[in-house]
């Protein structure tokens, strides 16, 4: 449905997107993983023909952003960031106007909008006037403009941002129900999110796609840094760090400071370490080797999956760490 | 066609909805009322609208921005412009549908003021052309400098901005006169040519407040001239079609 080659997008001479591609197909849910600043808006605002790419070609449902904008507008739902909204309107003129404005025709839309209502559950609010709701409430308008004249393709730019805990439960719920029926791609900084909505995650750091993944592989696939726990003692702790980054197979080592971890280890005089390896190098043989030719003590020596947030860090924060 | 009625309606809506509306037709109403009583109340005095005509003129250079600031600055401030740009409009529909919303306003606001014709009928005998031909002028002088005021307030998100530019850009094209006389030859006819229609001198009862040569004089006078016409036309689409420039080039930054 969404198909984007090649694409870039510089705001002057800034680049904000840089030669990315991917493809998003029918019934797909898509995460855009990323940190502030990554390029997720951008891509969005060029799949929606809010702005058009400087290079490549971007197409939604066969239909070319720049030559075809219309088309492409017509079968996407948008939900920018800053959730769009007419504060002085309530909401059923709010989202009459945007059905219409959208091509919706009058009886398409009474026929349409009580079941939208009902859908986000904004059935008691329905003649408030926006201004007047919650940020929950107003997100959940925001969605419901987004679905209202049921299109194929559903952008959705941080969905769940800044609104309180228990919202965003539901708005997550709401959102992986509206996966079922349309091809989606949400972005968010957030990773349990992603990982608990989308089949599928696309990370993005400066501009570049670093990882596209189903969030159960993206673990492992990219264990480009193996992480590994252990205990050790009768050594001063930058002694086993300063042995440890001296392994040729070990990035990098350092105290682990997780409380829970501390005190277990400490009642045995033993400090809890962290110790990055490169991946499939076995460097847990040339720990423990290293750690017994020192003649310290070893306690316990684990490999640990990381977790997606990890991933997301090391990706976009220490892209070069396994090199 | 549907998006342009759409959009307009629902601007509609919202001028009567807000304060807005009705604050700006009372100002209209009392300054525009002021310059009429003062036209007619001397012995002998004409019983014609030229000075309610010079009043709505001078007071639609400020008035007509103040009602059009709002229209595109504060899409862009609540980030709804985003929006309608990604809907399946064109920007035209959405400039245009706007620009009419403000001028059905500026129309429902003078027809409120059609009372003081009321008036003239009832104590004096008017001279019907001219009170048509002043209308129609002043329904296009209005357009004119909405579609000014609309520009504006494309520029930025500001809707002061929008008002301040507006006004200034009005102001400019009634006060090039000024210029236009310290000049000669072709560079002062040229500038002649682009006088708005309304005059600062507005409190000089002789002028009424209509410029002497400027595009409205002839209107208010009780001539339709083609002239005048094709001047108010071009200012309106030109203030659109830059107002339409700049929404699509705000997809390209």
């Amino acid at each position: 449905m969404i198909k984007i080659e090649h694409m870039s997008k510089s705001y002057g001479p800034y680049p904000a997107v840089i030669d990315i591609s991917f493809e998003v197909l029918k019934g797909e849910i898509v995460g855009f993983l990323g940190p502030n600043g990554a390029g997720k808006t951008t891509t969005m605002r060029v799949v929606t023909g809010f702005t058009p790419p400087t290079e490549g070609d971007v197409t939604v449902g066969g239909y070319d952003v720049v030559s075809h904008s219309l088309d492409v507008r017509r079968h996407i739902g948008y939900l920018p960031e800053t959730v769009p909204l007419y504060l002085d309107m309530t909401v059923t003129d709010y989202l009459t106007y945007m059905g219409e404005i959208r091509g919706m025709n009058s009886s398409w839309v009474k026929e349409r909008l009580p079941k939208v209502i009902e859908m986000v559950r904004l059935g008691e609010y329905q003649n408030t006037l926006v201004g007047r709701l919650s940020k929950g409430y107003r997100q959940r308008v925001g969605i419901s403009q987004a679905i209202l004249h049921e299109p194929d393709v559903l952008v959705m730019d941080e969905p769940t941002i800044g609104i309180d805990p228990i919202q965003v439960v539901e708005t997550r719920e709401l959102i992986s129900n509206l996966g079922e029926e349309h091809t989606m791609l949400l972005s968010s900084h957030i990773l349990p999110e992603v990982s608990a909505i989308c089949k599928r995650v696309l990370v993005i750091n400066d501009g570049r796609i670093v990882a596209d993944d189903k969030p159960d592989d993206l673990s492992e696939k990219l264990q480009h840094a193996e992480r590994i726990e252990m205990s050790v003692r009768g050594a001063e702790a930058s002694e086993v760090i300063n042995a440890m980054r001296d392994i040729s197979a070990v990035v990098d080592a350092r105290s682990d400071k997780r409380a829970a971890v501390m005190q277990r280890a400490e009642r045995e005089d033993f400090s809890p370490f962290i110790v990055d390896a490169r991946p499939n190098v076995q460097a847990s043989e040339s720990i423990a080797k290293t750690i017994i030719e020192n003649g310290w003590g070893l306690s316990n020596l684990t490999p640990l999956p990381m977790t997606l947030e990890e991933i997301f860090l090391e990706l976009t924060t220490e892209e070069n760490l396994g090199e | 066609m549907r998006f342009i009625s759409v959009i307009a309606i629902k601007e509609i809506r919202t001028y009567f909805a807000s304060p807005m509306a009705y604050v700006v037709s009372a100002a209209f109403l009392a300054i525009t009322g002021f310059f009429f009583v003062a036209s007619v109340s001397d012995s002998f005095a004409e019983a014609s609208i030229r000075g309610y005509l010079a009043g709505a003129v001078f007071f639609m250079i400020f008035m007509s921005p103040a009602l059009t600031m709002r229209l595109i600055a504060e899409e862009q401030k609540l980030g709804t412009l985003e929006l309608l740009l990604t809907s399946p409009l064109r920007e035209f529909e959405i400039v245009i549908g706007k620009f009419l919303a403000a001028f059905v306003t500026t129309l429902i606001m003078i027809g409120l003021s059609l009372y003081f014709v009321l008036v003239l009928f009832v104590y004096g005998d008017p001279d019907i052309g001219p009170l048509l031909s002043g209308l129609l002028g002043l329904s296009m002088y209005a357009a004119a400098t909405l579609a000014v005021g609309l520009f504006a307030s494309s520029l930025s998100s500001n809707q002061i901005v929008g008002l301040v530019v507006g006004s200034g850009i009005l102001t400019a094209l009634t006060i090039i006169d000024f210029v236009s006389e310290r000049l000669s030859g072709v560079a002062s006819e040229v500038l002649d040519a682009f006088q708005l229609g309304a005059s600062f001198s507005v409190f000089d009862l002789d002028s009424f407040g209509v410029a002497e040569g400027g595009h409205f004089a002839d209107f208010a006078r009780g001539i339709i001239s083609l002239t005048d016409i094709a001047y108010y036309s071009s200012i309106t689409a030109v203030f659109l079609l830059l107002t339409v420039l700049v929404l699509e080039a705000r997809r390209w930054r």
